[in-house]
């Protein structure tokens, strides 16, 4: 490829760094940002605190799992874009693996009573933890009239329609601009993230629960 | 197939905001419309998609490639769902700073934020009580309800962590199924 043997190395340290860090997300990103944060800023020492922080909320505002994206900010900060393909490689492996084994099992056992049962079983707490995610990302997303009448409105449209919720996330973007705008048009003072908001980095980067 | 795979996944990818509970409602879309799977395959899928680390959705991803079309399946869905968060950080990592304080940039996301949080209640509620259920409370319905308070209960209270919820339900499930 042509790569320095040094770049190889730093390549293959972010690789293994996030191989290691990749089973511990359980849950989702949740429990995984303060492994990121002691393997990068504390234990390898590759960035400062600041520089972690500024990552974690550019994080969340960039489509996916805010693990993934953190593991692809700190690969291409190290060692460019082949540093975030790598990091990116080691973050997803071990999940990719585990899931692969889980529907083997899945396959193999469906038919099983007891595994049947016990499937149901996490489908319920399955659905418990999409509501908690909801109850978070709700704290941050609704604060003022527009933002409420949002989410009713693509709530009622994905009930009662049969709308590919790929234009919902399209539209809800067109109406957040169209809304802040107008209000600027009108003189209105608007406020685009919740009041507190930058003092509570909870409520700021929801999305790490996610 | 694994060119329809990677292509629909990328699709989802790209407008995976807020971590991918919100994109479940689009892999149902596209699973149903594609005829993947059939719904109590994909109730499972998701299930099973929730028990592994990482981002649900990709994980789903990672099934329903691997359902479909095999490992190479698994492989073309999973980077589909990944690439558009590769190539987003990298477009981020350049930009980020005149973005940052643009009001088109945030205006999007106030926009955004809203919508993500009803299309999670909807994957909530989709998932959860209207797949396939004929409308009646059955012993499964309450069951399920029972095990889902009992969850939301332990991780809003105690913050029991979510794996800890998920191992607990599976065992409940099997007394009460």
């Amino acid at each position: 490829m042509g790569l320095p043997i040094d770049t190889i190395k730093e390549l293959g340290r972010l690789f293994w760094t996030f191989l290691k860090v990749g089973p511990s997300s359980f849950g989702g990103g949740y429990a995984m940002m303060p492994v990121i944060e002691r393997e990068c800023v504390e234990k390898r020492q590759w960035l400062k605190e600041e520089e972690m922080a500024e990552i974690l909320s550019l994080a969340s505002t960039a489509p996916g799992g805010v693990g993934v994206n953190t593991a692809a900010f700190v690969g291409y900060r190290k060692a460019g874009i082949w540093g975030a393909v790598a990091a990116i490689a080691g973050m997803t492996l071990p999940t990719f693996v585990i899931v692969i084994m889980l529907s083997l099992a899945y396959l193999t056992w469906r038919d099983e009573p007891k595994v049947a049962a016990a499937l149901k079983g996490v489908h319920a707490a399955v659905i418990a933890l999409i509501l908690m995610a909801a109850y978070r990302m709700a704290k941050a997303a609704i604060f003022d009239v527009a933002t409420t009448c949002v989410t009713v409105a693509a709530l009622l449209l994905l009930i009662m329609t049969d709308i590919n919720p790929f234009y919902v996330i399209l539209l809800g973007a067109a109406v957040g601009i169209i809304v802040v705008k107008g209000k600027q048009w009108f003189g209105i003072e608007v406020s685009t993230e919740r009041k507190g908001a930058a003092t509570s980095p909870q409520l700021l980067e929801p999305e790490y629960f996610i | 197939m694994l060119w329809e795979l990677f292509i629909t996944f990328l699709k989802i990818g790209i407008v995976s905001f807020g971590g991918g509970y919100a994109v479940i409602p689009l892999i149902e879309y596209e699973v149903s419309s594609h005829g993947w799977l059939n719904a109590s395959e994909y109730e499972d899928a998701i299930s099973i998609a929730g028990m592994a680390p990482g981002p649900i959705a990709t994980n789903s991803a990672t099934l329903i490639g691997y359902k479909t079309a095999g490992l190479g399946g698994a492989l073309m869905s999973t980077i589909g769902m990944i690439l558009p968060s590769l190539l987003a950080v990298i477009l981020l990592a350049a930009v980020f700073y005149r973005l940052k304080w643009s009001i088109w940039f945030r205006s999007t996301f106030y926009g955004l934020r809203p919508i993500v949080t009803g299309l999670i209640l909807y994957a909530a509620i989709h998932f959860g009580f209207l797949n396939g259920k004929e409308g009646a409370i059955t012993w499964a319905t309450c069951a399920t309800l029972a095990i889902c308070a009992g969850s939301l209960y332990a991780m809003y209270k105690y913050k029991l962590h979510p794996i800890a919820v998920i191992a607990a339900s599976g065992a409940v499930g099997i007394i009460l199924f």
